[in-house]
């Protein structure tokens, strides 16, 4: 071994302390990139393959009622490879561990089909048999929510006939992955049902023999879904069709598209956050690292070596670091991903999971730290080059105290000897201490922006369903009711309050951009329900005009004053311009008010309402619910307190769910960062606190001299990270806020005492392990080796 | 003995009107005020002077590993002062070795690699195990620095220097740490260098005996040269009376 490598292992083994910790912080960096690409690869692919093996259909259309013989026209159209026809009906399902019953869908199986459109997966149990008309099928999700299997019996209110139906199997289904109740924003397990029985039984309760009411169609490959769809609803148009739709408005596919979206979106801007920090931190130990090497490399230029030779010898010490940084980080962000990637698949009831890494979040973790490594690296040893040999050999000058210096060298004065050494040090090297501040205060602005976003996601939770949504109860007719039904629930028994909604779906479009969701009427006296500016007041409603929520601001690019084209897509279906009048705040989708009056007024529907929200008094909801089960126009009722609770489901196993192994990682890098500071003082200063103990300084003594560095340079660092911490936040909770949900960034003064226990802690337990470090270590060893 | 010259009447070094100032303002430090000088190759020269009289600065200068303020010095045909860094470094590679008044081991390298570490890159350098056994080290070839005493380290950086044989060798105060016997056997080895290649040395002293085995005596004061004898005819290193 050439003796270049041996000092370059041996000083490798010599700093282990803080390569160590650099590896960590930059492991991280990479495990967390690596791990949240290879989540999104695998997902994605996993949902791609599942669609496909089991030929999720591309374009949907239901309608009222058309005889069988129409399919054949559909099938015939160019571009059309597979159409399927079905039944497709709502039922409610009575659960005796629910006083509300539950919206479902029951939809007719194929039977026969030699390869059946949006097959599904049996997890358990078997298929009903032919010719029995009362056993069914129910989604796996469903069935789990509620502890049923087969065997179990399901009560079920169809086409206004109660029926008892056996349940002999659950399955999964690509249609059903993810998807929310009619009336609900977010999808929950228990609240929606799905079954399959036999296509005869259905059609005999929904009086379709020999006929259909939806259709389920591949394309040839390459065929355009628009031309399809246009030709499908001019087929369908006279039976009944609302109008077909392609994968993307699928409701399932459309959800699941989202999450993906907001994973996809967590991925590709938190981790580069992650990154960041820890390539500053490289940056500034590899300078720092290099710098304490200056009389070695003074001392290699003596003998000749070239520029490039020694370069190339020092570099290859921070690059081997920045190398085995890049690369724990990619087992542990592979190890980390085949752990989660299940349980995402689980959440997203994903039936099998390909595992797929993302090689490109590898390559680029590895040039970054490769890269900002060698660029720390090059910058100090540029700067030692420029000195001659002679100059680097000697130690660098200490600073001129004649000038400035006055006023500090009297204030030292007063201070005893360590103490005095703590600050001499920190004003002789004020470039390595700031270093080290910049670098705590970087590890601690990571953790304080993890931990404002923990805050956001609760405020997100309150805001939405304490501040906004203040209801006990909302209540969705199965169509819309004069206004007297809202009268109606006022009358109950039990209800204190009752207010009218109007929700009608529309596209609003504002010139290329658009979007489909609905426009929520409500009452310009509205408690229970209303819309909030930024600040939390009430906006009042306009008495022409919307009041659009800011996301939708946002994806429309409107603002006040703005005409946008609304596409109403219900009764008569007119299209309409409304001025924008206000940008409301909303965490929670994307809404659009109106004045429920201007609102029917735009629909030429005076007076009418489609639900309404509840305000029910205590110890009386047993009661309410029981008389909201008994009211035939009542299509669903759904409790605020089942929605948050769906809500904080999403939140913490969907997307969201990222922000907890985040903020173990963001802990895990402050203190890597914190703990190398530590080791960094204590490598360079080995041989000054061997001195001090053979000039009679107690272990204490000695180690104060070092932790007190370290305490100063924590306590600089505090008030930066606090203030780049809440920088930092605003990115990391753009990343985390998706289409759905938004996050909003709170400074709670618990976060930011939390930030600071968390550095303070690790300073602690860092100049511990030091501490134990330097009593452990030979004094005459350190005196005879340099500093 | 005679200095061996194979280069007629061109000096190892010329410098003429050498100075170095550090730093700058009322804190500026004259440790070198007009140097001149003629040093032949193959000669042995002993620098003598009080301590902060500037010797390590001339030896650094005239060894290329710092530059004068002003004045110009030639190594052979070569302008050292006028060269830019590169060359500076090929010169000190090709032609030059070091020993350091405090001896500047790497600390993580045994005492063979140490020597290692220059003979890498010399041209007909000798094997770092002959050098340490002609400092009397061979015991010690796989000790790292922290566990020799001083005197030890010292030999090894002198085994380092002469190592690589170079044409020119620097020692700054290479006896320092030495004890009487040691220090000869030391002086023995520069000795025979020169005596064998035509090394041509130059040694910082503040042991004035040692001048005795000099070619040439440079008496050195407050950065100027103040005397140089010629001693006709050198005492053998083993005669010095230390
Ligand atoms: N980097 C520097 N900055 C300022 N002054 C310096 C520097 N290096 C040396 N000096 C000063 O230059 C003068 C000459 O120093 P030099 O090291 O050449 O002395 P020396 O003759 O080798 O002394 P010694 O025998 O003690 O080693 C001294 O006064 C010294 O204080
Ligand atoms: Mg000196």
């Amino acid at each position: 071994m050439s003796p270049l490598h041996a000092k370059l292992l041996r000083d490798l083994w010599r700093i282990k302390g803080q390569a160590l910790a650099i590896i960590v912080v930059i492991g991280i960096g990479v495990a967390l990139q690596v791990m949240m690409s290879g989540v999104i690869a695998s997902l994605t692919q996993t949902r791609d393959a599942y669609y496909q093996r089991h030929q999720f259909a591309e374009v949907f259309a239901g309608l009222s009622r058309a005889p069988e013989h129409v399919a054949s026209r559909l099938r015939a159209i160019d571009g059309v490879a597979v159409a399927q026809t079905r039944l497709r009906g709502l039922a409610l399902i009575d659960i005796t561990t629910r006083d509300l019953p539950i919206n479902a869908l029951i939809l007719s199986l194929p039977g026969g089909a030699a390869r059946p459109l949006n097959e599904i997966m049996l997890t358990s149990g078997r298929m009903p048999e032919a010719g029995r008309l009362d056993e069914i099928l129910l989604l796996d999700s469903f069935a789990k929510a509620h502890g049923l299997g087969p065997g179990d019996n399901l009560r079920v209110t169809l086409n206004g006939a109660r029926r008892q139906f056996e349940i002999v199997g659950t399955a999964l289904s690509p249609e059903f992955i993810y998807f929310a109740a009619p009336g609900e924003l977010v999808p929950h397990d228990a609240r929606f049902g799905v079954i399959w029985i036999s296509r005869p039984a259905l059609a005999a309760a929904l009086d379709l023999e020999g006929a259909f009411n939806e259709v389920l169609i591949t394309l040839v490959r390459g065929a355009r879904s628009e031309a399809v769809l246009d030709r499908v609803d001019r087929i369908l148009d006279p039976y009944g069709a609302p109008g077909s739709y392609d994968r993307d408005e699928h409701p399932s596919n459309r959800f699941l598209n989202e999450e993906f979206k907001g994973l996809t979106a967590s991925a590709r801007n938190v981790p580069p956050v992650f990154m960041l920090v820890a390539a500053f931190l490289l940056y500034i130990v590899t300078s720092r690292m290099l710098q304490s090497e200056r009389e070695e490399i003074g001392l290699m230029k003596a003998f000749g070596y070239t520029d490039a030779e020694v370069g190339g010898h020092y570099l290859q010490m921070v690059v081997l670091i920045a190398l085995a940084g890049a690369l724990f980080g990619s087992v542990l962000g592979v190890a980390m991903g085949r752990l989660i990637i299940p349980l995402y698949a689980g959440f997203y009831k994903l039936p099998f999971l390909l595992f797929r890494l993302d090689l490109a979040a590898f390559l680029s973790g590895l040039i970054i730290s490769v890269g900002v490594a060698s660029l720390g690296g090059v910058v100090v040893l540029r700067r030692i080059f420029r000195l001659t040999p002679a100059e680097a050999m000697r130690p660098p000058a200490p600073p001129d105290y004649s000038r400035a210096g006055h006023v500090a060298q009297a204030l030292l004065e007063r201070f005893d000897q360590p103490t005095r050494m703590v600050f001499r040090r920190i004003f002789r090297q004020p470039w390595r201490m700031l270093g080290a501040v910049a670098g705590i205060a970087a590890g601690m602005a990571l953790s304080l922006s993890m931990l404002i976003i923990y805050d956001g996601f609760d405020e997100a939770l309150t805001r939405t369903f304490e501040v906004i949504d203040r209801s006990d109860a909302s209540v969705s007719f199965t169509a819309p009711e004069p206004y007297r039904v809202i009268y109606d629930l006022r009358r109950l028994p039990g209800v204190m309050r009752v207010e009218p909604v109007r929700n009608v779906p529309v596209i609003l479009r504002k010139g290329r951009r658009e979007f489909s969701g609905a426009i929520t009427g409500l009452s310009t006296d509205a408690e229970l329900f209303r819309a909030l500016d930024a600040d939390g007041a009430p906006i009042p409603l306009p008495a022409r005009g919307i009041v659009l929520s800011s996301t939708l601001a946002r994806i429309l690019d409107a603002a006040p004053g703005d005409v946008l084209n609304v596409d109403i897509r219900e009764g008569r279906q007119p299209e309409v311009q409304i001025v924008v009048a206000a940008i409301s705040e909303s965490l929670l989708g994307s809404p659009a008010f109106m004045e429920i009056d201007a609102l029917n007024r735009a629909l030429d529907e005076p007076g009418r309402v489609s639900g309404a929200y509840l305000s029910v008094s205590d110890g009386d909801e047993a009661a309410v619910h029981a008389a909201l089960r008994d009211m035939p126009r009542v299509v669903g009722v759904s409790l605020r307190r089942e929605a948050r609770a769906a809500f904080e489901v999403i939140m913490d196993q969907g997307a969201g769910s990222a922000r907890f192994i985040m903020g173990l990682m963001a802990f895990a890098i402050t203190f890597g960062i914190i703990y190398n500071a530590a080791r960094v003082a204590r490598d360079e200063r080995a041989r000054d606190l061997a001195s001090l103990r053979v000039l009679g300084f107690h272990r204490g003594e000695t180690a104060f001299v070092l932790l007190g560095e370290l305490a100063v340079v924590t306590l600089a660092a505090l008030p930066i990270g606090l203030l780049v911490g809440r920088f930092m936040s605003h990115m990391i909770a753009a990343g985390f806020s998706t289409d759905l949900y938004q996050i909003p960034v709170v400074f709670a003064p618990r976060a930011q005492g939390m930030a600071i226990a968390i550095v303070v802690g690790a300073a602690l337990a860092s100049g511990w392990l030091v501490k134990r470090d330097i009593d452990r270590t030979d004094i005459i060893t350190s005196l005879k080796t340099r500093e | 003995m005679e200095p061996t010259s194979d280069r007629g009447d061109v000096p190892a070094f010329r410098a003429s009107g050498v100075t170095k100032i550090y730093g700058e303002g009322r804190s500026a430090v004259h440790a070198l005020r007009g140097v001149d000088l003629e040093i032949r190759n193959g000669e042995i020269v002993v620098l003598l002077g009080a301590s902060g009289s500037g010797k390590s600065t001339l030896l650094n200068i005239l060894g290329g590993l710092d530059r004068a303020t002003d004045g110009d010095v030639w190594f052979r045909d070569a302008h050292l002062t006028a060269m830019n860094d590169r060359a500076l470094t090929r010169y000190r590679r090709d032609h030059v070795g070091f020993v350091f008044q405090f001896y500047n081991l790497m600390p993580s390298l045994t005492a063979r690699e140490n020597v290692e570490l220059v003979t890498e890159i010399a041209d007909h350098p000798m094997s770092a195990a002959e050098a340490l056994e002609l400092v009397g080290l061979g015991a010690r070839v796989d000790h790292f620095p922290a566990q020799l005493s001083g005197g030890e380290q010292q030999r090894v950086a002198i085994a380092r220097a002469v190592a690589r044989q170079p044409d020119v060798l620097f020692c700054d105060e290479p006896t320092g740490a030495l004890d009487s016997r040691t220090g000869r056997a030391v002086l023995r080895v520069l000795q025979d260098v020169n005596a064998k290649l035509g090394t041509t040395v130059l040694i910082i002293t503040h042991a004035a005996a040692t001048a005795a085995m000099a070619h040439r005596v440079i008496h050195f004061a407050d950065g100027a040269i103040r005397k140089v004898e010629v001693n006709a005819s050198p005492a053998h290193a083993e005669e010095i009376i230390w």
